[in-house]
């Protein structure tokens, strides 16, 4: 009988105590997530205006944008550096291993001999701990005398992979793509293609087999068949994969963190951690300052995403 | 939500030069894949002076089990496992949970604030822990907790500080998921529930919760391996090494000056285990649990 | 592991404690004496020794195997049974990365080092006042300098020293007897040694920066000896600037020195430098005491070290490098006595004996540690730094730990990667250390 008037049905949808089991189940949750991930975020943008160095609240002197301001002076050159190593990140991952990951679950779609076999290989960074991914690039693969890549590469002598912070592609005197930066792009490498792999596989089994079966028959070939039938289909894959992209890249912190953080491999995350926690930490004005840069960067994207998630979903909802 | 069903069969192709390539070609690949992993495994069995005599990459002049033995000793493997399960399961149970929750009721009725909702946890989920970490830990070491909950006496250093955050965090994944899958039931399924009398929590334990289940199975794996490899909170809401989860312990072996790298090799392996076998076991749900959100994303 | 079998002959007050208990009281009780018959002029609160009950929570970044045991034995040798300590191990490096999280939750006894930033976490009031710690003995025990480095800003006493170890140039004398080479004593001696071994296919001084603190051993050695203890300790209070003709001169010389050293250093850990060592690829290494820890078994005796020759005759080779490990106090300790009781402990030869039976890669502060058991290398340490008219810890030690960490550290990998740029980094380092000090 509701189902008639649907605006009405809607309103009635609860009555009396439903009302409340409802509130409760969706506010207690709520509550939880917005003051221990909501809260501590706005006040890290606060305190970003102050000097404090996080040990008593009436030492919090405001200095307006005095951290942000050193930021972009005296720290510039970190700052910058950290920025571009973000954006490489960013643009590698897309032509590494996006690509890779997709021609992997493209190879491993198809009925191949033990594909669950090669699956797993490829996943099993992606479940293994940072600590034990840091170990076995630091030791096993970079060491300088003793690694993988020196006895590969180095025909006897040692090379220093971890260390080399000399620029690849230097983009003017003080900035660049560093040699040890790319070292461990091939690192970051080795864990994100698995998991892009896999986001693929799952797209690729609910591509429609017989529109492929057809176009082959039309008598396009492997890459167009790819091209023209496969890709489009995986839109959604796509777009999920564009977001964990673009938020790991500017996220980026546990495989440079547990390599020591060689230099010229600063990314943001880790400007913040080393201002905000570490050793040289207790200055939470100015690690709150790179936080909220980070925050800004990551949450601009984020807004574009939700919003056009949700507006899509309720179009989807309301038509 | 066809990735959760089995792979069909389907038919094998000819064999020919293409097909022995690609083999070639994944086969090649996996092997460099596998470097890393059995350099570290092939490291854990051989003593320190040996490797860094000869590389990690050398005929070993001789194996052993000490590596294994020393780090599950002076690791204190044992106990650390055991802090994970204490902060993982509940954190895993609740996260679900509650994620489960607001996703039925942002999913399954319209209501003015869902999608604001819905968008609080999605975005939550996006940030970088680094924006949260130290307001929460001020928080955190300014609320006194009865002793049985916690040594310190505080949130800060207790495994309840660091199960809430990991609830906290993870549900805006497990929600944005959950909702997504939930959009998908049909409708009527809440109605004919409520035209028999059912009310909210009924329809959500009993109704659609048993129809979720596939996804809730695919995110508890997923959040598991996330949960238990997580690192950060851990270091910086727990003082105590002793309490610490077994991630964030490995480090526990290196020195002030002086790490043995072999005794690492082998403390790494008691840390991958438990995702390894997870993994394992549960491969089909785990990939099931990263798509699902993405199918209709 | 390395577990120096050889050395661990325990002294008779560590087997004392441990198997006879009776003679233990005894002597706590005496210890306790001690503690009240001190003059009555005194008007400070007494500790008690021996009265203190309960659980007393120990912080230890004691991670690896060696320091680990030494820690635990020094511990079972404290007199008064008691008191239960509960030792919170957690990994040196990750203890020290979350330093200022942890004080403000930390265990009733901390392990740190004496220096800048013991007075900066003292003056931060995170800290409690040890002074009567001090006052209850370690005062005769202890030498002036020592008390001296454990006295905050206020002139109160926040630190128990407890081991300490010396930057020096270390080498393996088998290496240099094969050779016929000598340890030399100025830098010319040092220049010849050097091409002696370049010609003998060795790499004269091997140098690892992973984790970019090891090369600030190198930096302070030429430091001090170029322009004096009290311009380096300027410096790295932020009152000297960095662009001074004086630095720039550090960073001359030690570019001069540069091609005696392993290249790349950025990217390997001092292990695998003092690997090269060990292995007698490298001739000689600056560096700790600590680089004994790499010595297989059976080899930790062909180790010796000579002071960082003579650059400037006006300072000679007057200031030596020896930090200083050892112990602070809560400000709001669980357990005030007992953590004070612990904290005496650890002051006393005794307990420092008994820690460095287990590991001799240090010597202990205690005057009264009987130092007829040390080895050849510990007694050169003693002497060594016994003779020194002044003493530094290490530059991230005696400096912001804010500047060494995200300042200093990076310039010198920076100039260690491109040793030409340094005017460029000297000029941005002063930036960041006005930035840093003005705060």
């Amino acid at each position: 009988m509701s189902m008639a008037a649907p605006k009405a049905g809607r309103l009635r949808q609860f009555d009396g105590r439903d009302r409340w089991v409802a509130l409760a189940m969706a506010g207690i949750p709520t509550i939880l997530h917005v003051a221990l991930v909501w809260i501590p975020t706005i006040a890290s943008i606060l305190l970003s205006f102050t000097d404090w160095k996080g040990i008593r609240f009436s030492d919090i002197n405001w200095v307006g944008f005095k951290n942000y301001e050193q930021i972009f002076t005296v720290f510039q050159k970190n700052f910058f550096q950290a920025l571009i190593n973000n954006s490489v990140l960013l643009i590698f991952l897309f032509i590494g291993p996006t690509a890779l990951g997709i021609g992997l679950a493209y190879l491993l779609d198809r009925d191949i001999r033990g594909t669950r076999f090669f699956q797993g290989i490829f996943f099993t960074p992606v479940v293994l701990s940072l600590a034990v991914v840091g170990f076995m690039w630091q030791s096993v693969i970079y060491s300088t005398e003793n690694g993988l890549a020196t006895q590969l590469f180095g025909g006897g002598a040692a090379i220093d992979w971890i260390g080399n912070q000399s620029f690849l592609i230097p983009f003017g005197d003080d900035y660049g793509v560093s040699r040890n930066f790319v070292a461990i792009l091939v690192a970051i490498a080795w864990r994100h293609t698995g998991y892009i792999m896999v986001l693929y596989l799952a797209g690729l089994k609910s591509v429609d087999t017989s529109l492929r079966e057809a176009a082959k028959l039309d008598g396009s070939n492997e890459w167009q068949v790819f091209r023209h039938v496969v890709f489009p289909s995986l839109k959604p894959i796509n777009v999920v994969v564009a977001v964990i992209t673009v938020i790991e890249a500017l996220r980026a912190f546990d495989i440079i963190y547990v390599l020591n953080t060689p230099r010229k491999t600063e990314v943001l995350s880790i400007l913040t951690t080393n201002n905000l926690l570490g050793e040289g930490g207790g200055n939470v004005g100015r690690g709150s300052a790179y936080a909220t840069i980070l925050f800004v960067l990551c949450f601009g994207f984020v807004i574009w995403y939700v919003t056009n998630h949700y507006r899509a979903t309720q179009e989807g909802a309301d038509s | 939500m066809s990735t959760v069903a089995a792979v069909g069969p389907r038919r094998r192709g000819p064999i020919n030069l293409g097909r022995i390539l690609l083999y070639v070609f994944v086969a090649l690949t996996a092997l460099v894949w596998l470097v890393p992993i059995a350099g570290a495994i092939f490291a854990s069995f051989r003593p320190f002076a040996d490797t860094v005599r000869d590389g990690f990459f050398s005929w070993p002049s001789s194996l052993t089990l000490d590596n294994y033995r020393n780090a599950w000793e002076q690791g204190d493997i044992a106990r650390k496992y055991w802090n994970t399960v204490v902060i993982l399961l509940p954190a895993l149970a609740f996260t679900l949970f509650f994620s489960s929750m607001v996703a039925f009721v942002c999913s399954r009725y319209s209501w003015r604030f869902n999608i604001l909702l819905l968008s609080i946890f999605t975005a939550g989920n996006l940030l970088p822990q680094q924006i949260i970490i130290q307001p929460l830990f001020q928080f955190y070491n300014r609320v006194e907790l009865p002793e049985w909950l916690s040594n310190s006496g505080k949130l800060n250093g207790s495994a309840l500080g660091i199960i809430l955050i990991h609830i906290a965090f993870q549900s805006g994944f497990c929600t944005f998921v959950l909702s997504n899958y939930m959009k998908l039931l049909p409708k009527s399924l809440n109605d004919a529930a409520r035209i028999d009398g059912a009310g909210v929590w009924k329809q959500y334990w009993q109704i659609i919760m048993p129809l979720t289940l596939p996804a809730i199975a695919a995110l508890a794996t997923l959040e598991f391996t996330w949960i238990y490899n997580d690192f950060f909170w851990a270091v910086v809401l727990e003082q105590q090494g002793a309490d610490r989860p077994i991630t964030s312990s490995l480090a526990n072996l290196g020195g002030e000056f002086f790490t043995d790298d072999n005794l690492i090799a082998a403390a790494s392996m008691f840390v991958a285990l438990p995702t390894l076998l997870v993994y394992l076991a549960l491969q089909r749900y785990f990939i099931a649990g990263l798509t699902i959100g993405a199918e209709k994303g | 592991m390395t577990t120096r079998d050889n050395r661990r002959s325990p002294s008779p007050s560590r087997f004392g404690y441990s198997l006879n208990r009776r003679g233990l009281l005894k002597r706590a009780a005496g210890a306790a004496a001690l503690g009240l018959s001190l003059p009555a002029g005194l008007t400070r609160a007494q500790v008690e020794l021996g009265a203190a009950t309960g659980d007393v929570t120990l912080g230890s970044n004691y991670s690896n195997a060696v320091p680990q045991q030494g820690l635990r034995a020094a511990v079972e040798a404290l007199p008064n049974k008691n008191v239960n300590v509960i030792i919170n191990e957690v990994d040196h490096n990750t203890f020290q990365e979350n330093i200022t999280t942890y004080l403000q939750n930390p265990d009733d006894v901390i392990p740190w080092f004496a220096g800048y930033r013991m007075r900066y976490f003292a003056a931060q009031e995170l800290l409690g006042d040890i002074t009567d710690v001090w006052d209850a003995g370690l005062n005769d025990s202890l030498a002036e300098g020592f008390k001296v480095a454990s006295t905050a800003d206020d002139g109160k006493q926040y630190f128990v020293p407890w081991t300490y170890y010396i930057w020096g140039i270390y080498y393996r004398p088998s290496l240099f007897e094969e050779n016929g080479w000598t340890a030399p004593a100025t830098m010319e001696d040092l220049q010849s040694l050097a091409s002696n071994m370049q010609d003998a296919g060795i790499v004269p001084f091997g140098f690892g920066n992973d984790g970019r603190w090891p090369a600030m051993g190198t930096f302070d050695q030429l430091n001090f000896r170029l322009n004096g203890y009290q311009f380096h300790v300027d410096l790295m209070a932020g009152k000297e600037s960095w662009t001074d003709e004086r630095v720039k001169s550090v960073f001359t010389t030690w570019e001069s020195l540069l091609p005696l050293h392993q290249e790349n250093p950025n990217g390997r850990t001092w292990e695998e430098a003092a690997a090269a060592v060990v292995n007698k690829e490298a001739g000689m290494m600056t560096i700790g005491t600590f680089i004994g820890e790499v010595f297989p078994e059976g080899e930790t005796d062909d180790l010796d070290f000579f002071a960082f020759p003579e650059l400037n005759p006006e300072f000679g080779t007057e200031t030596v490098e020896a930090p200083i490990d050892g112990w602070m106090m809560a400000r709001e300790p669980g357990n005030v006595a007992g953590a004070k009781e612990l904290l005496y402990h650890f002051g006393t030869a005794d307990a420092q004996a008994a820690y460095l039976a287990v590991d001799p890669s240090k010597v202990a502060p205690s005057a009264d540690v009987d130092t007829s058991l040390y080895s050849p290398l510990q007694q050169k340490v003693l002497e060594a730094v016994s003779a020194a008219p002044t003493v530094t810890q290490f530059l991230d030690r005696d400096t912001s730990p804010e500047f060494a960490s995200n300042v200093a550290g990076q310039a010198f990998a920076d100039f260690l990667a491109d040793p030409s740029s340094i005017d460029s980094i000297l000029e941005d380092m002063q930036a960041q250390a006005e930035a840093i000090f003005a705060e």
